[in-house]
Formats: structure tokens, C-alpha cells, sequence
């Protein structure tokens, strides 16, 4: 399977890429020899092997259900761009 | 042509955890913006999250309670979208591996009949901050308390035909997560709140026609609104020689109308996959097994209950265990030694009338239990009626003490006196000459003034059952 110069920009949109179009047909390239390598290991025989949700075998730890967090507002507010009224602002959303 | 209407309903029970599902950041609700956000809300780089234990705890409680599967081995994905209100550029929430399978539940109509409402998963998530549009010229304001509040998503199957099943499916699921105590059922502050997906068919067709999503409603009210609303406009559009669009739609209840989400109907590629920052959620039996035993009596159990050890009917019985504490204090009155179905009547009646009237909830009840009981009491052992309870409940309601305080301070004891109220029948009947005759001559349903105007006379303190004897031997 091979990806047109479209699947490109349809993912780097979904991804919010910014991308150059002379350089789309490159990504193509490279995108579609990630698929081709998939697509290799395809040919292994995997019937009756159980998918992993993760690479390690192992299970999740749980935490038990502490409030431990203290109120950093300002400590991680000096890296925002813009706030007020210790709201984040952000360029207007309407949907 | 006849239509049907098919609705399958995606409800968020937010989890009443003390600290988020991923991080150890408060959840309380009404704090000032921000400052229960950590850094893993913020979704800085670098950070892990760790998954809550009571919320894993609490889905498997809800999975249990509606005899569906637990998963012993679920899995956490990422959900990728972009909004401000989600910093990570994605949710964690589950896709494949959900935590809670197939179940069901057992609804009831207004017929007074059962159906079963299929439960297709639950999942956990995370919810996410809010967006504050006005007031900040031009630019948007984002409160990340609420990133990462952990929500139990509940799908249905789309087993319910109208408004009304949907709302009575509604309500029982958030009575249930309120028996559980797994979520405190707060519609007005965005606790318990529900999508509902809507199509219709013509009747008969097997295939669904295609739906509409009503997204965020939080009311049982607007639910029904809100579907009924969309199910006219799918109905119009199809008559009219239109298509029903797959969309997302908002229900306005200023404006009563659902309107498109969307301008431009871009399909969502939420592009899950297993989130590499989470292993597998991984459960055994003697865990499933611990928890059950912590599962309360749930509303069907105790209705049961009502019904068989109680005598209750059961219409009473469905009332009185639609909430928790209703059904307590229930239970609290009748452990005071009073008759079952005399409370249930004046709690579902009386009680529940006033305590809507004043928006009030049963918890908030200025009555106690101790005092309704005692009040009961009094009408069981005949010192007042049924009918002047209703003042005496009044007084009660205002503060005027207990039952036996207020019959003495306002003179409400009843009149059970033979000749007492001999004497106030012979008057009644000496003052109405004509009314009397006419009964004599066969219009027997003058008793019924004689019997008014004796409790108008004894100011309603005659006890009915000997005005109803006396009076009969009376008018012969």
C-alpha cells in the first residue's frame, strides 16, 4: 500500500502539521515504507497469539485516591502566552 | 406513513473520586480556574498518569450492579482531537478493551410494565477543562479544573422508541450510580449528563434510519424535549423529500430547537490507539468478588422488598426507592413503629408534594423523621384524622414543634365523642329542613352535604368513621 500526495495532507491536518508542499511527495515516500515494513511483518504467522495492548507484559499499578496536588496556578501560568482572571487564553474557539 | 422512533442514549456519570482519574489534583467542584489543574492535566511534557484505584473500583460496581461483564483485562487509548480545552491534543479514554461489556437494565413505563434496555459497554475517560467564551475580547478562556475528572461513559443500545423511555432509562441509571455511590448525580452542575442519538423509521422497517446525536443534556426534562423536538424535524425532513444528515446537533431550550453543531460536516478521525503511557487495567475474581460484597440493596431489590415484606404496591414501592434517601427515610419512619402503607401515602403524597413545591429534596426535609412518625402516630390511634393531619403536618413543616405540640397549641384533636358529635349532627340536620325531606324522598346523595357540613361544624375535628354511622342512624 502506497499513500497519495491527499492521505498526506489529510494526516498532517488531523495531526495539525504543518507541512511544505514541495516536500509532500517525500512524505509520501517515507510514510508509505513505514506501511511497507508493516506490511512485511504481516506475512507472520500470529494465528492464536493474543494482541498486546503494550509491549511490556505486565499490568497496571493503581494509585490509591489521594489528593496530593498542591495549587501551582502561577508557577505554571509564566510559561502561557497570555491569561487573565487565572483562566488560559487561547485564540477564540466558536463552534 | 407511521413512524418509529429509535434512541440510544450515551450517558457521563462523573465518578465522586476525591483526586482525578490520572493525577492526584483535586476534583471539587467551584474552586477558582486553574487551580486544581497539575501538571499532568496541563498535559506537560514529561508527565506519566497513573491510573485512581477508587475509579476502577467504582466502574466495576456499576458493571456488576447491571450483570454485565467486567473486563479483567481493559485497556486505556488516546482519543486524538484538537481543542483548547484538552491540552494533550488527546483524550485518554478506552475503545476496544472497555472496562464494563454487554449488561442491561430493567426500565419501567408508564403502563406499569417492565422492558429491558440493553447495555452495549461502559468505559472510562477523562473529562475536559472548560471553555469560557465571553468577556475576554476576542480570545478564549480555559479552566482546566475539570481536565481529567473521571467520567464513566454508559452506552445503550438502541433498544428505547420514544421520549418518555428514554428519560425513564435516564432516571434509572442515575438513581442507580446515586445507589452506588459512585457518582452524586448533580445534573446542574454537569455531574450526570447524556447525549442522546435519534432516528426514526417507518414502522415496521428493520433497518435503522440514519441518526442525529443530541449532544450535552442535562435535564430530564430537556431530554425529553429535546428528542421529541429532533423526531418532528427527521419526520418533516424525510416527508418533505429530504435526507436526515448524520450530525451533531444542539438542543437550545431558550429558543426550543436543536440546531447543527457543525457548518461544514468534516467525519471525525478520532485515530485511537492503545495509550503507551498505560499498561492493561488487569482484574481477578477475588477482587470482582470483594467488591460485590460491598454493592448495596439496589432499587429493584428493595422495591421487591416493599412489595413481599411490606405490602406495599408496587406503584408505592417504585416511588419510594427512586432515590436512596427517599427509600431511607422511608425505612426511618416505619422503624418507628408506624403502619407501611400509611407513611408510604403520606411520603409519596403530602411530603413529596411540598418538598417540590419548595425545590426542596428529602434530605432537606424540615419534618423529621421522629416528628412524621409521631404525627402517624396520632392518626393511628385516632387522636386526629387524615384530613386534619394535613394542618398539623403544616405546623410541623413551619417549625412549630413536634405532632402532640401542635394538635394542643392549635386545638386540632379530634372529636371522638359519640355524643359530642350527636350534638353537632342534630344541629346540622335541625338547620337544614329542606335538604333533609329531600334525602327522605329517596335523593341519597345528600349524605354527602350532611357529612360536609358536620366536619364544616366540628372544623373537620369529627372523626369520619362515626360521623359516617351516626349520621346514617340519624336520617333514617
Amino acid at each position: 500500500m502506497s499513500l497519495g500526495s491527499d492521505d498526506v495532507k489529510s494526516i498532517a491536518h488531523l495531526a495539525r502539521l504543518e507541512i511544505d508542499e514541495k516536500n509532500i511527495e517525500e512524505h509520501a515516500k517515507t510514510l508509505s515504507s513505514i506501511i511497507g515494513l508493516v506490511e512485511e511483518m504481516n506475512a507472520v504467522d500470529t494465528t492464536g497469539i493474543k494482541p498486546m495492548a503494550h509491549p511490556m507484559d505486565i499490568s497496571q499499578r493503581l494509585r490509591a485516591d489521594e489528593v496530593l496536588e498542591e495549587n501551582q496556578r502561577e508557577l505554571f501560568q509564566k510559561v502561557a502566552p497570555e491569561t487573565k482572571d487565572g483562566l488560559y487564553l487561547v485564540p477564540q474557539v466558536i463552534e | 406513513m407511521e413512524w418509529e422512533t429509535v434512541i440510544g442514549l450515551e450517558i457521563h456519570a462523573q465518578l465522586r473520586t476525591k483526586s482525578k482519574i490520572f493525577s492526584s489534583a483535586s476534583t471539587a467542584f467551584g474552586a477558582a480556574p486553574n487551580t486544581q489543574a497539575c501538571a499532568v492535566d496541563l498535559g506537560l511534557p514529561g508527565v506519566l498518569p497513573v491510573v485512581n484505584a477508587e475509579a476502577i473500583r467504582m466502574a466495576t460496581k456499576f458493571g456488576l450492579a447491571t450483570n454485565s461483564e467486567v473486563c479483567k483485562h481493559s485497556v486505556f487509548a488516546r482519543k486524538n482531537y484538537f481543542y483548547p480545552d484538552l491540552p494533550k491534543g488527546y483524550q485518554i479514554s478506552q475503545m476496544e478493551l472497555p472496562i464494563v461489556g454487554v449488561g442491561s437494565i430493567d426500565i419501567d413505563l408508564e403502563d406499569g410494565t417492565k422492558k429491558t434496555i440493553g447495555i452495549t459497554r461502559a468505559h472510562l475517560e477523562e473529562d475536559a477543562g472548560k471553555s469560557l467564551h465571553e468577556d475576554y475580547q476576542g480570545m478564549t478562556g480555559i479552566d482546566l479544573n475539570r481536565a481529567g475528572t473521571p467520567l464513566l461513559e454508559i452506552v445503550s443500545e438502541p433498544d428505547m422508541r420514544s421520549a418518555k423511555e428514554a428519560v425513564a432509562y435516564m432516571k434509572k441509571i442515575h438513581s442507580l450510580v446515586q445507589y452506588l455511590e459512585i457518582c452524586d448525580g448533580n445534573m446542574a452542575e454537569g455531574s450526570f449528563r447524556c447525549d442522546a442519538n435519534v432516528s426514526v423509521r417507518p414502522k415496521g422497517q428493520k433497518e435503522y434510519g440514519t441518526r442525529a446525536e443530541l449532544k450535552n443534556i442535562n435535564s430530564f426534562r430537556f431530554v425529553e424535549r429535546a428528542i421529541n423536538l429532533e423526531v418532528e424535524r427527521q419526520i418533516e425532513e424525510i416527508e418533505d423529500g429530504r435526507k436526515v444528515v448524520q450530525e451533531t446537533r444542539l438542543y437550545d431550550a431558550d429558543k426550543h430547537e436543536t440546531r447543527s453543531m457543525r457548518s461544514k460536516e468534516e467525519a471525525n478521525d478520532y485515530r485511537y490507539f492503545p495509550d503507551p503511557d498505560l499498561l492493561p487495567v488487569v482484574l481477578d475474581d477475588v477482587y470482582l468478588e470483594e467488591v460485590r460484597k460491598t454493592l448495596p440493596e439496589l432499587p429493584a431489590e428493595k422495591s421487591t422488598r416493599f412489595v413481599n415484606d411490606l405490602g406495599l404496591s408496587e406503584y408505592d414501592a417504585g416511588i419510594l426507592t427512586t432515590s436512596r434517601e427517599l427509600a431511607d427515610f422511608f425505612e426511618a419512619v416505619i422503624n418507628e413503629s408506624v403502619e407501611a402503607k400509611l407513611t408510604a401515602n403520606w411520603i409519596i403524597g403530602d411530603v413529596s408534594a411540598r418538598l417540590n413545591k419548595e425545590d426542596l429534596s428529602i434530605t432537606d426535609c424540615p419534618v423529621s423523621v421522629i416528628h412524621l412518625a409521631g404525627m402517624l402516630k396520632r392518626i393511628e390511634d385516632n387522636t386526629i384524622s387524615g384530613k386534619i393531619a394535613k394542618d398539623v403536618f403544616d405546623g410541623m413543616w413551619k417549625g412549630e414543634g413536634d405532632a402532640d405540640t401542635v394538635i394542643e397549641k392549635k386545638g386540632l384533636k379530634q372529636i371522638t365523642d359519640n355524643s359530642a358529635i350527636e350534638a353537632i349532627i342534630d344541629e346540622v340536620i335541625s338547620n337544614s329542613p329542606n335538604q333533609l325531606e329531600q334525602y327522605r324522598s329517596g335523593k341519597d346523595k345528600l349524605f354527602g352535604y350532611f357529612v360536609g357540613q358536620v366536619m364544616k361544624a366540628s372544623q373537620g375535628k369529627a372523626n369520619p368513621a362515626q360521623v359516617n354511622t351516626i349520621l346514617k342512624d340519624k336520617l333514617k
